[in-house]
């Protein structure tokens, strides 16, 4: 763990001059993924912007329909709010399914998107890693990857992206809203991870000098048919293997809107357009969820340790879908699987 | 003297609970001293090597740093591997820290850095810049089978007893045979405490550490021999500690180094590890098993093998009790029993509960399981069917073994008449049900031990000795023992443990401090009775005069002849006369002859079941229930907690605990508890526990087996023989992950016929 400077930011302009000011400084929120890398050596920040008296804590209606919700409303607080609760359950439930009460008490909204990964070779600064060290090679790839990609990974990088809640943010086309030097803009969720390629070390489009202000939710909710299936080691508090985002709506019989997101494959929540566009139409049934598991996991490739995880993603997603379908979502409290 | 119930059985409270919610409790890296240093452990990167060279100037150059101490600077220590030896060291040569360049495993401590404040030096440490010289390394158990080796030195006797019989040509005589291979992996205990040590120089050139240990006494003598100190120089204590396992047993390497920068500066220094590097210490070993058995058609054994490999280091032949209980439990005339080792790079494994019977039961116990589908009889009948009251290991009876009301008590509280024998037969919606049960067996030891008690005129009694309380309710009990003895309320007895000034025990661990440091707290306390009761005759117109010391109870603060209870005296009466703290001070040792000419054990019967999502391979343990058969229970509410404690041990066995291994580095990966994983409260459903009534009078006077390890023995076996009930697939690789789950569903020979 290096020497670093800790200040408060007073406003978003001092924030972001902060940043801009110190090239090795970073924002620190809740704090529960930048301190465990902090003491790693993996993250060695100079200075520590802390951001938690910004007034980014809201969540308000938007002339749209939607909710925008603060950078900064804690995650437990998210997943609880009733409006998040009754209107995207989704959201709520995929929150719930990730790290533990007392985490969630202190994780951000902003920084649940800024997590990093939890690839042991990531983490272990004795051992190569193209992510923490470009051009230190991966070790991942011939080492123990149980926990790594099966789509997207490159040759440089087979992590994947660890949270639950952004899984079922790209589900619903979330659109995360920041701030920079040059002004606001607005990424869309599924363009705000992006995948390894040939520089593995940048996680997502945000730009360094750039800080997340709030997370806007479209006006469909998709809150009767969906649910979020999270398959992990432990029946709590661990990270996923495979985890399925599924949301429908269905009118008449029909389904005329699906959403499939999957966490724990790829560097980035994982969507595939073909897939739910093959639903599109169809009334639910096992063999259209079958043949859609079928078209996202098609160019799936694992390796010695999680090649298991391509049969597993298929399952999961033809369930996730049947409890979407038939509106018995997976309860986060009640593990038995329905 | 005989024991009453006043105290003694009672489910009573831990007597350190309130100091540990509050925070009164105060832990090795709690306390503190006059211009207390920090130090910080660097971790060699590689796992196999020489140092080439330390440049510790960018680390020296941060202000607040003091010094940063490796083996090309540290203070003289001596060479001799014997210097560094304990109570519980494993036969070699131990490793000695700082000693010189050598690299023998990853994450190995290589250099002290010591500052004024611990973020200082945890930020120096990194600066500390060591260049290796690798070389390859092996920790692939599966390429050194052949290289497997039976230790010249035993680390104990009867570990691996003498084949009896003939036992090839009772297998190949035995119309039904089982031989299955077995796999456990490596695990690390992970008590939530991680290990610190506080070195408190005193001015007159004592050291005054407190430790996190399972022994005072072997810390204090293990720094004596290593820093050529008497032992008045040292003083050792551990009031405190926050789960152990096995892993404090041996001085761990935080010890040294806290000791050797107060010893070189002349100053107080404290040395806590991290997390990560908690993955640096003990663990226990990966074992390849074969167990092989032959049986009538009708279940009965008439041949038993059990061949099993663990790996050790390349220093020390760690060894462990794994296939011991084949011979023992079950009777049939021909058996093999075989332990081998093979050398890794890494680490020295150390005991972990039920060292050896956590493993060797779980793969007995599953080729049992195998057995019983066959011959086709129940798993609970096949036990039965070969029920044994002697330890033919030993040829010899057995002092005390109830396990037959565990098998039947267990199983009427299970419901384990309502399983359907054929695997895959019952389901509820999606999920497929399955029954396991095992067998459980742990030694139940008596190891000399020595206690003091103190009895103050004011009516307080401080009972003192060495031992620890790992979390194991020893304060507890010693403290219900000390009670009980003399008709005192809980609360008038002080109990002093955790110190190496105390009267001396061995370390805290087998099971056997409750047996032992029990049985030396009475006796003790059999010292002031007998002096109580020579005062109390010795009162004008006493009560008591010319009464037999046999023939006296103290219950409620009298003093009462058990033939005639009306001759009674207050105990506050005697004390009045006192003018001095009477004092007793003993040591208890087991009856040799009772331990030659009976073998003792605890026995469990440990019955599972496991609700499985086929599909998707998630897997839960619904209910547990545990039958302990361990002679008298002290508490049986701490002894509960024990039973808790291990059986959710046991489902991290079976379901999730493993640390793996890349062996391109030599080095364990999954060092967090977030990759390494336990089981949560998620995964912990209903466990019940049953303490079978069992009277024991051989081991030791107050008739005590202990239970601090025979609830994790069977455990992992009964839930693997649940899931293979559920789906019909027998996995034989520990954990039962969800991967090994869903390949075996494709159709393999695993499948049940």
């Amino acid at each position: 763990m290096i020497d670093f400077d800790y200040v408060r930011a007073n406003d978003l302009g001092d924030a972001l001059s902060q940043i801009t000011k110190h090239q090795a400084a970073k924002f620190i929120a809740g704090g529960t993924n930048l301190i465990d890398l902090m003491k790693e050596d993996v993250e060695q920040p100079t200075r520590l912007i802390d951001i938690t008296e910004l007034p980014l804590n809201e969540i308000h209606e938007t002339q749209t329909g939607g909710l925008k919700i603060g950078a900064l409303v804690p995650n437990s607080n998210l997943a609880y709010d009733e409006r998040i609760t009754q209107r995207y359950p989704l959201l709520s439930s995929a929150i719930l399914a990730g790290a533990s009460p007392q985490l969630r008490n202190m994780a951000s909204t902003g920084g649940n998107l800024l997590q990093r990964t939890r690839c042991l070779y990531f983490y272990d600064t004795a051992t190569p890693c193209n992510k923490r060290r470009p051009g230190s090679g991966c070790g991942a790839m011939e080492g123990f990857n149980r926990m790594n990609a099966i789509l997207g990974w490159s040759n440089s990088c087979i992590a994947v992206h660890p949270s639950d809640m952004c899984v079922a943010l790209s589900a619903l086309e979330a659109v995360v809203h920041v701030m920079g030097p040059k002004g606001d803009r607005a990424i869309r969720s599924v363009d705000f991870h992006r995948l390894p390629g040939d520089m593995p070390e940048i996680d997502t489009n945000l730009a360094r000098d750039e800080i997340i202000t709030a997370i806007e939710l479209p006006s469909e909710e998709f809150s009767r048919n969906y649910s979020y299936l999270k398959i992990r080691d432990r029946l709590s508090y661990a990270f996923a293997l495979v985890s399925v985002a599924a949301a429908l709506r269905i009118e008449a019989g029909a389904i005329t809107c699906a959403r499939i997101a999957l966490g724990g494959v790829a560097h980035k929540p994982w969507r595939a357009p073909d897939a739910e566009q093959s639903l599109e139409g169809k009334q639910p049934s096992r063999e259209a969820f079958v043949e859609a598991a079928d078209i996202i996991l098609q160019g799936a490739v694992g390796f010695d340790h999680n090649r298991f995880k391509i049969e597993l993603a298929r399952r999961s997603i033809v369930r996730a879908l049947e409890q979407a379908a038939a509106g018995t979502p997976q309860s986060q409290s009640v593990k038995v699987i329905v | 003297m005989s024991v009453g119930t006043n105290s003694i059985g009672k489910p009573v409270s831990r007597v350190d609970g309130p100091a540990k919610v509050t925070g009164r409790a105060k832990y090795a890296a709690e306390f503190s001293a006059p211009a207390l240093a920090y130090g910080f452990v660097v971790s060699s990167v590689v796992a196999k090597g020489r140092i080439q060279s330390i440049d510790r100037s960018a680390a020296l150059a941060v202000p607040g740093v003091i010094e940063v101490l490796a083996h090309d600077n540290r203070p003289s220590l001596p060479s001799s591997h014997e210097k560094y030896t304990d109570q519980v060291a494993a036969p070699g040569s131990p490793f000695r820290p700082l000693y010189n360049d050598e690299i023998l495993f990853s994450g190995q401590p290589v250099a002290l850095v010591i500052a004024e404040e611990p973020e200082i030096a945890r930020f120096a440490a990194g600066l500390v810049e060591i260049k290796y010289e690798a070389e390859a390394t092996i920790t692939e158990l599966d390429t050194q089978i052949d290289k497997a080796f039976e230790p010249p030195e035993k680390r104990a006797p009867d570990w691996d007893p003498p084949a009896r019989g003939d036992v090839e040509s009772a297998l190949s005589r035995a119309p039904t045979h089982i031989r299955k291979e077995y796999r456990t992996p490596v695990e690390h205990h992970n008590p939530m405490e991680t290990f610190g040590s506080t070195a408190v120089w005193e001015n007159d050139g004592r050291l005054t550490v407190y430790d996190k240990t399972q022994g005072a006494p072997n810390c204090q003598e293990y720094l004596c021999n290593v820093f050529g100190l008497t032992k008045d120089k040292v003083r050792v204590l551990s009031p405190y500690v926050g789960g152990a396992f096995g892993v404090g047993l041996r001085p761990n390497y935080q010890l040294f180094m806290a000791a050797l920068a107060a010893i070189g500066l002349k100053r107080s220094v404290r040395v806590t590890l991290t997390r990560q590097q908690m993955f640096t210490l003990g663990y226990r070993p990966q074992t390849i098993q074969t167990l092989t058995l032959g049986a009538e058609n009708d279940g009965r054994l008439v041949a038993v093998r059990h061949d099993a490999i663990a790996n050790t280091s390349r220093f020390e032949d760690y060894q462990e009790p794994t296939v011991v209980w084949s011979g023992a439990l079950y009777p049939c005339d021909d058996s093999a029993l075989t332990s081998s080792l093979a050398r890794l790079d890494l680490f020295t494994p150390c005991d972990m509960r039920a060292p050896g019977g956590a493993v060797g039961m779980y793969a007995l116990e599953s080729a049992m399981d195998e057995l019983s589908y066959a011959v086709g009889v129940d798993p609970l009948e096949l036990r039965l069917k070969n029920y044994s009251e002697r330890d033919q290991n030993q040829n010899r009876p057995i002092s005390s073994k109830a396990l037959k009301d565990c098998y039947l008590q267990g199983a009427e509280r299970f419901g384990w008449s309502k399983r359907r024998p054929e695997p895959r037969s019952m389901r509820e919606g999606r999920e497929l049900i399955g029954y396991g049960m095992a067998t459980g067996i742990w030694s139940a030891f008596f190891v000399p031990t020595s206690a003091r008690a103190i009895l103050a005129p004011d009516g307080t009694m401080e009972i003192a000795c060495a031992t620890a309380d790992i979390g194991t309710g020893t304060y507890t009990i010693l403290a219900q023992i000390g009670a009980e003895m003399l008709g005192l309320p809980l609360d008038k007895v002080i109990v002093r443990i955790g110190d190496s000034d105390l009267p001396s025990a061995p370390v805290e661990g087998g099971s056997w401090t409750a047996a032992s440091a029990g049985s030396a707290v009475m006796e003790a306390c059999n010292g002031i009775r007998k002096e109580l009761l020579k005062r109390a005759s010795a009162i004008n117109n006493s009560p008591l005069q010319g009464v037999d010391a046999a023939d006296v109870t103290m219950v409620d603060g009298q003093i009462r002849v058990k033939s005639d209870p009306s001759r009674a005296m207050p105990l506050s009466e005697v004390m009045v006369s006192l003018k001095e703290p009477i004092r007793s001070e003993v040591s208890a040792a087991p009856d040799e002859r009772a331990l030659e000419e009976y073998s003792h054990y605890a026995h469990s019967a440990v019955f599972a079941e496991v609700r499985l999502d086929e599909e998707l391979g998630m897997l839960r343990v619904a209910r547990v229930v545990s039958a302990v058969a361990a002679g008298r229970i002290l508490n049986p509410k701490t002894a509960k907690s024990q039973i808790l404690g291990a059986v959710v041990g046991g489902i991290g066995m079976a379901l999730h605990e493993e640390t793996v291994i890349d062996h391109r580095y030599g080095r364990f990966m999954n060092h967090n508890l977030a990759e390494y994983h336990v089981p949560v409260h998620a995964d912990v459903h209903a466990i019940d526990v049953i303490f079978v009534d069992e009277q024991e009078h051989r081991l030791n006077p107050l008739g005590v087996k202990g239970v601090g390890e025979i609830g994790i023995v069977g455990t992992a076996a009964a839930i693997a023989n649940a899931v293979f009930h559920a789906t019909g697939v027998r996995v034989r690789d520990l954990p039962i992950t969800i991967d090994k789950l869903l390949e075996l569903r494709q159709p393999t020979s695993n499948h049940a016929a």
